[in-house]
């Protein structure tokens, strides 16, 4: 039981690739590659996890209240905002790629550009 | 190489994955007991030390401020990137004639759009305080217009969303933080080090400079998913036939 939520960030992170490895449309690879990377998030945020700990914020609870770990929040919030960016870039990039070619099959389009 | 092969080639290095993934993930702390030092004693130092009662906050914009500086620049080098394979000569072209007739959409949009302008602000305002901060906030802000366009039409983005102001605040929120580290260095600490009166835990005039970053990412973010929603809507405004 106690090791339920990697196995959920690892279930995730295989669904992710999966769906990478087998796309047939640049935006599905895009979506896939993201599912991917929110498996990062599951990890990190179940790490820093204790025992019946709040959030650590303490505008209304009293100091020395025990509070999960702000560290691993801190880093999801980053992985967040960089899975953001890399999935607009490569949106950008899958756009381009279709104007070029008019295909959106990864397949297809790298035949073309091999 | 193949599609045939590619999978074939995937399935197999997928069970070797499947293996290092079982061994990493049984090598680790079991759920809910945490063992890293460092988040226990920022939670019982941050509150005295900062002022801040966010201690997520206080991390990425104080302790972690300088990681936060280079996401910052990931965010503002990738948006550009994005508007560098997006933007190009825009002469005449068909608009995005796509419009809602609903009135009950249009006016919800419309009330639910103002509700997350509003509490884009607060979550921006209060980030030091309370769950938030200027990323989460700026990007409820951004969605505010965001839900113009799902709601209406995108001539009523266009015209509401400060489209023109939107290069400058991106480059305005990533430079600004910067600016804050450089303040610190003049006031004679280290880069991004606190700086300022730390005023009274748990009201707005409190936390030192975490206030200045908090409002300096706010800007960067909300502005970096306004271009994005821009340059993307535009993509959509010059193909005819899609929109």
């Amino acid at each position: 039981m106690s090791y339920l939520p990697y196995a959920l960030a690892v279930w995730i992170f295989a669904v992710g690739l999966y769906g990478v490895v087998t796309s047939r449309n640049l935006i599905h690879l895009v979506v896939s590659l993201t599912v991917a990377q929110s498996s990062t998030y599951v990890l990190l945020l179940s790490i820093g996890y204790v025992n019946r700990g709040t959030a650590p914020i303490f505008a209304d609870v009293p100091k020395g209240t025990r509070a999960v770990d702000p560290v691993v929040q801190a880093l999801t919030l980053t992985d967040v905002v960089v899975s953001v960016t890399v999935a607009s870039l490569l949106l950008a990039l899958a756009l381009q790629a279709q104007k070029r070619t008019g295909k959106t099959d990864p397949d297809e389009v790298a035949a073309m550009h091999g | 190489m193949t599609r045939q092969t590619r999978i074939g080639l995937f399935a197999v290095s997928a069970a070797g994955l499947a293996a290092l993934l079982l061994w990493a993930v049984a090598g680790l702390p079991d759920f809910g007991h945490y063992r890293g030092p460092y988040g226990k004693v920022l939670n019982s130092v941050a509150v005295g030390e900062r002022h801040a009662t966010n201690v997520v906050a206080a991390v990425t914009f104080d302790y972690r401020g300088f990681d936060t500086l280079g996401e910052e620049f990931i965010l503002f080098a990738s948006v550009m990137g994005v508007a560098l394979l997006l933007r190009h000569e825009r002469g005449e072209r068909e608009r995005l004639t796509t419009r809602i007739h609903s009135d009950a959409v249009r006016l919800g949009g419309a009330g639910f759009a103002a509700g997350l302008l509003a509490l884009g602000l607060y979550v921006v305002a209060h980030g030091y305080l309370t769950p938030g901060g200027g990323f989460q906030g700026g990007v409820v802000l951004a969605s505010a217009f965001a839900l113009v366009y799902l709601a209406g039409d995108y001539r009523s983005y266009r015209a509401l969303a400060p489209i023109p102001a939107i290069d400058f605040a991106e480059g305005a929120g990533a430079g600004g933080y910067a600016v804050v580290g450089v303040v610190s260095l003049l006031l004679g600490s280290a880069f991004l080090h606190n700086f300022g009166p730390l005023g009274t835990t748990g009201t707005l005039a409190s936390a030192g400079s975490i206030p200045f970053l908090n409002i300096a990412s706010a800007l960067e973010v909300s502005a970096a998913f306004l271009l994005l929603f821009t340059e993307f809507l535009e993509e959509l405004a010059v193909t005819p036939g899609d929109g």
